[in-house]
């Protein structure tokens, strides 16, 4: 018996159909993302690792990408996700350059931008599973500012996401000051990576530092860190005790 | 086929407390500025307050308070615009309570209280829940340090209970200045034992002068 059932429109969220459609775990995921605000704009490190859960499956994955002519958007979590993301503000910028009008987005505008669109996504049941560093500089002013896959965000004069919260914010609370020198502030985040890259499992050894001033924006050559694994605590660790520490 | 459990939550608690007494021609709205998520602190630097005629301090889930504030923000323009005025106090406080209402069956995780001088400039006072139930109050605390603030805020400024007839006033007879005071001794024994309120205080005084902001550190741990 087959009475009237309700169709849904081939694109609904609801019915047992819903489900493929949304994100509900990430896939190819990104690690910490950490910048900070220097004398003449913002600095911002990540490394290029795209991990497939414990695999270390992508290792040239560019995670931070200039926007407009005063922003630098980092991210982390899905992949595809922030390939999306960089989608809706490459059009973003496209309609903006179209007003032909001297005028042009700033980092503030684009981070309103993105908070709107990671919090009507989470209010869809749909987010799009990234937490943005997004830095820029514009007419002197520097503004640094993060938003997460709920919609959480604040500006601050240093950000990171992830592990980079638990293990660079304290470095960054520590050695931060007003007016850091370039090379000091790319000292800080080199210690702040090298921390991550001791510390947290999904990390790995190619980063890449992007600086983002006044002039415009300028993304390094991928890199490695240096690091030391001759402590003597950590060498012979069976020594005294079978099995493993 | 068993039912797929969600493994986000599109909620998240960031923490903080906010606090407003009303005078007889003031009134001091207070909310701290740190902003946290589990054990970590994001910033020690968020503004929570809000203003236009009235203050509007809020805490709870950060993205929603900010959602509630830029709508609120947005109503308020239409209004100038339409009514050639600002909103006051009352109505905002009722525009407030039918916008949280609206969201009833997905709610905004914000706890709100707003604070300003009503049309005769005595200083008044609205507590609100998510979900958009409101009173007018002499004094209310929300958010995380709200069970820690409102005990000692019965014992020092005890209102008459609203049940009494004829109905008497809920100011407080507190100078504006001695407010102050109560305000800045609440919020540092707060910061002692609440571990999500701390590291600077932010106060707003409203009284015939207008509105005037003033900043005290609190405790950073």
């Amino acid at each position: 018996m087959n009475f009237m059932a309700s169709k849904q429109p081939e694109n609904s969220l609801l019915g047992p159909e819903s489900d493929s459609q949304r994100t509900l775990y990430p896939y190819v995921t990104g690690t910490s993302v950490v910048a900070l605000k220097y004398k003449d704009g913002i600095l911002m490190a990540a490394d290029m690792g795209g991990s497939y859960g414990s695999t270390l499956r992508y290792k040239s994955v560019e995670r931070m990408k200039p926007i407009g002519k005063h922003s630098l958007l980092g991210a982390s979590g899905e992949i595809s996700d922030f390939q999306e993301i960089l989608r809706y503000l490459d059009e973003l910028i496209l309609y903006d350059n179209m007003w032909d009008d001297g005028n042009s987005l700033g980092p503030k505008e684009v981070h309103n931008y993105l908070t709107r669109v990671m919090y009507n996504r989470r209010n869809k049941f749909n987010p799009l599973w990234n937490s943005l560093v997004l830095g820029g500089v514009k007419n002197g002013q520097k503004y640094l500012g993060t938003v997460s896959m709920i919609g959480v965000n604040f500006e601050d004069n240093h950000v990171a996401t992830g592990f980079g919260n638990h293990l660079a914010r304290p470095i960054l609370r520590q050695e931060w000051h007003e007016n850091l020198s370039f090379e000091d502030g790319v000292r800080l985040l080199e210690k702040c990576m090298r921390v991550l890259l001791y510390r947290d499992r999904s990390a790995v050894n190619k980063l890449q530092i992007a600086k983002i001033t006044e002039d415009g924006v300028t993304i390094s050559q991928p890199y490695s860190l240096k690091t030391y694994w001759e402590f003597s605590a950590f060498e012979n660790p069976a020594q005294g005790a079978i099995g493993s520490w | 086929m068993p039912k797929e459990q969600a493994n986000w939550s599109p909620y998240d608690n960031n923490g903080g407390s906010c606090f407003a007494v009303a005078g007889a021609d003031y009134c001091v709205i207070a909310a701290d500025t740190r902003m946290s998520t589990g054990y970590n602190i994001l910033t020690r630097d968020t503004q929570k307050s809000v203003n236009y005629k009235c203050v509007m301090a809020s805490s709870g889930f950060q993205a929603d308070v900010k959602a509630l504030q830029k709508h609120l923000a947005a109503r308020h323009l239409i209004y100038q615009h339409q009514h050639n005025k600002q909103m006051s106090c009352p109505a905002m406080a009722q525009l407030l309570s039918n916008t949280l209402y609206y969201k009833r069956f997905f709610p905004y995780y914000s706890f709100n209280v707003l604070g300003g001088l009503d049309n005769e400039g005595k200083g008044c006072v609205f507590t609100y829940d998510a979900v958009g139930s409101y009173e007018k109050v002499g004094y209310s605390s929300q958010g995380s340090g709200s069970t820690l603030i409102m005990p000692f805020l019965d014992n020092q400024l005890k209102s008459p209970s609203p049940l009494l007839l004829p109905a008497r006033d809920a100011v407080t007879p507190l100078a504006e200045a001695e407010a102050i005071d109560l305000v800045k001794t609440v919020f540092a024994s707060a910061s002692e034992r609440d571990i999500y309120t701390g590291d600077k205080l932010e106060i707003v005084v409203i009284n015939a002068d207008g509105i005037r902001r003033e900043y005290m550190d609190l405790r950073k741990d």
